[in-house]
């Protein structure tokens, strides 16, 4: 019986294109990429339609959490500028830090301890720190500590457009952030800015209306 | 694909007695463990990857100041939203009624229609008087020197029909931050210019309790 020869095929396949492909999206991921900075709580922030855009440097950022926790953290591209906060709030709430303990504020993010706490959070190094377990800034109806770091930060950055975030969680209650606008509000500071992820504008409402009319013009 | 073909175009070359001829070796590299590399870092990086950016959304609070400014908005042109538990809304038109007639529980998604309706009725009994005519003006040169800048806007004729309308936004103490940024967002898509975030009164406090307990 002649049985039908099927001719032997090589197996290897040619993976050049599918190499080309995988490092094209490596490239695009790795573009896209932004690493945050280690925040010691995890916040999940509401949905908005606004579309300013977060500044990076030169704010204020008071974080809480769903249990009310509060946060106080300042953005600076300089470190100058963060050492310069701490040294004064060092002063003014006569707190003993040693030079080590403010330098290491430098690198933390964010705060969330009384004042009678803070030498001992930063005597812990800052990879460390999300370990520690922060109890929040102390808050009341009259500002409570936060109203006294908000202050010391204004004062440190006289002279410079200072932006002001708010950031929340998504099941925080809303007496939390009343009172963290009120620590705002006694040191004069009326314009917040808060953080939020964005989402369109519903679709034949006034604003969809009026952005797909800016969009038209090239804006 | 990888490979070199020199297998053409050598024909004239004479080699003399003796000459070897060089092994040919492939150029193909395997590529495997190059492939395997890069679907590794490309995991990592989608996995890390926050694709949505942040934004941010601006408010401004008044002064605590105890002049009695809320007072002077227009019966008729006043909305007062309020903020209750498991994302309940409230709602009442002008002055809260001794029988809270007027007082309706609605949800997140009915509170659009009813901004909505509200505005359509306070540009319904607009009147127009000189302080339009300078909201027009502003409307139609528009403002480009604010970020983000605000455009001419065509309809300039219409721009201060509305300037009655003035929202009081109350938050309860059992509603959510989200609540509060999902109702700031609703002045935005519905083009509210004139809203505020105050307390609630002792009377809606009670009225909130009395329809929450009642459901």
């Amino acid at each position: 019986m002649p049985s039908v020869k099927i001719p032997k095929k090589s197996t290897f396949v040619d993976m050049t294109p599918f190499v080309d492909v995988a490092f094209l999206i490596l490239t695009f991921f790795i573009m896209a990429t932004k690493f945050k900075p280690e925040e010691p709580v995890e916040i999940k922030t509401p949905n908005s339609v606004s579309t300013r855009e977060l500044p990076e440097s030169d704010a204020i950022q008071v974080t809480f959490d769903s249990t009310g926790r509060v946060f106080f953290g300042v953005l600076s591209q300089k470190d100058s500028e963060k050492y310069d906060v701490i040294k004064h709030i060092n002063e003014t709430r006569s707190l003993g830090l040693s030079e080590a303990e403010m330098k290491n504020f430098v690198r933390t993010p964010s705060i969330g301890v009384p004042f009678s706490g803070l030498k001992q959070l930063l005597a812990v190094p800052q990879e460390d720190q999300k370990n520690f377990k922060q109890p929040g800034i102390p808050l009341d109806t009259l500002g409570g500590e936060l109203l006294y770091w908000i202050r010391d930060a204004v004062g440190t950055f006289t002279g410079k457009k200072l932006q002001y975030l708010i950031k929340g969680d998504n099941n925080a209650k809303y007496p939390a952030f009343k009172q963290v606008l009120t620590a705002f509000k006694k040191n004069e500071i009326f314009k917040f800015q808060m953080i939020t992820m964005l989402e369109d504008a519903p679709a034949g409402s006034e604003l969809g209306i009026m952005r797909n009319r800016e969009k038209a013009a090239g804006h | 694909m990888a490979s070199i073909d020199d297998s053409g175009g050598g024909g004239g070359h004479k080699k003399g007695p003796g000459v070897k001829k060089a092994k040919k070796l492939s150029t193909a590299v395997d590529m495997t463990p190059m492939v395997d590399l890069g679907f590794l870092l490309i995991t990592f990086f989608i996995f890390t990857t926050t694709m949505s950016s942040p934004t941010t959304m601006q408010l401004f609070m008044p002064k605590d100041t105890k002049d009695e400014d809320l007072n002077k908005a227009k019966e008729s042109g006043a909305l007062t939203v309020l903020l209750g538990k498991d994302n309940v809304v409230y709602v009442y038109r002008g002055q809260l009624l001794p029988d809270a007639s007027n007082f309706h529980t609605t949800t997140f998604k009915g509170i659009r229609d009813t901004i909505i309706q509200m505005k359509k009725d306070v540009i319904n009994a607009h009147v127009h008087d000189a302080g339009c005519t300078k909201i027009q003006e502003e409307a139609k040169v528009g403002n480009p020197n604010v970020k983000p800048p605000i455009l001419p806007d065509p309809n300039w004729q219409k721009a201060c029909l509305d300037k009655d309308l003035v929202i009081v936004i109350k938050p309860d103490e059992d509603a959510t931050y989200k609540n509060t940024i999902d109702i700031l967002d609703e002045m935005a898509i519905s083009a509210i210019k004139r809203y505020a975030m105050v307390d609630l009164f002792p009377v809606e406090k009670d009225l909130i309790k009395k329809t929450s307990g009642g459901n």
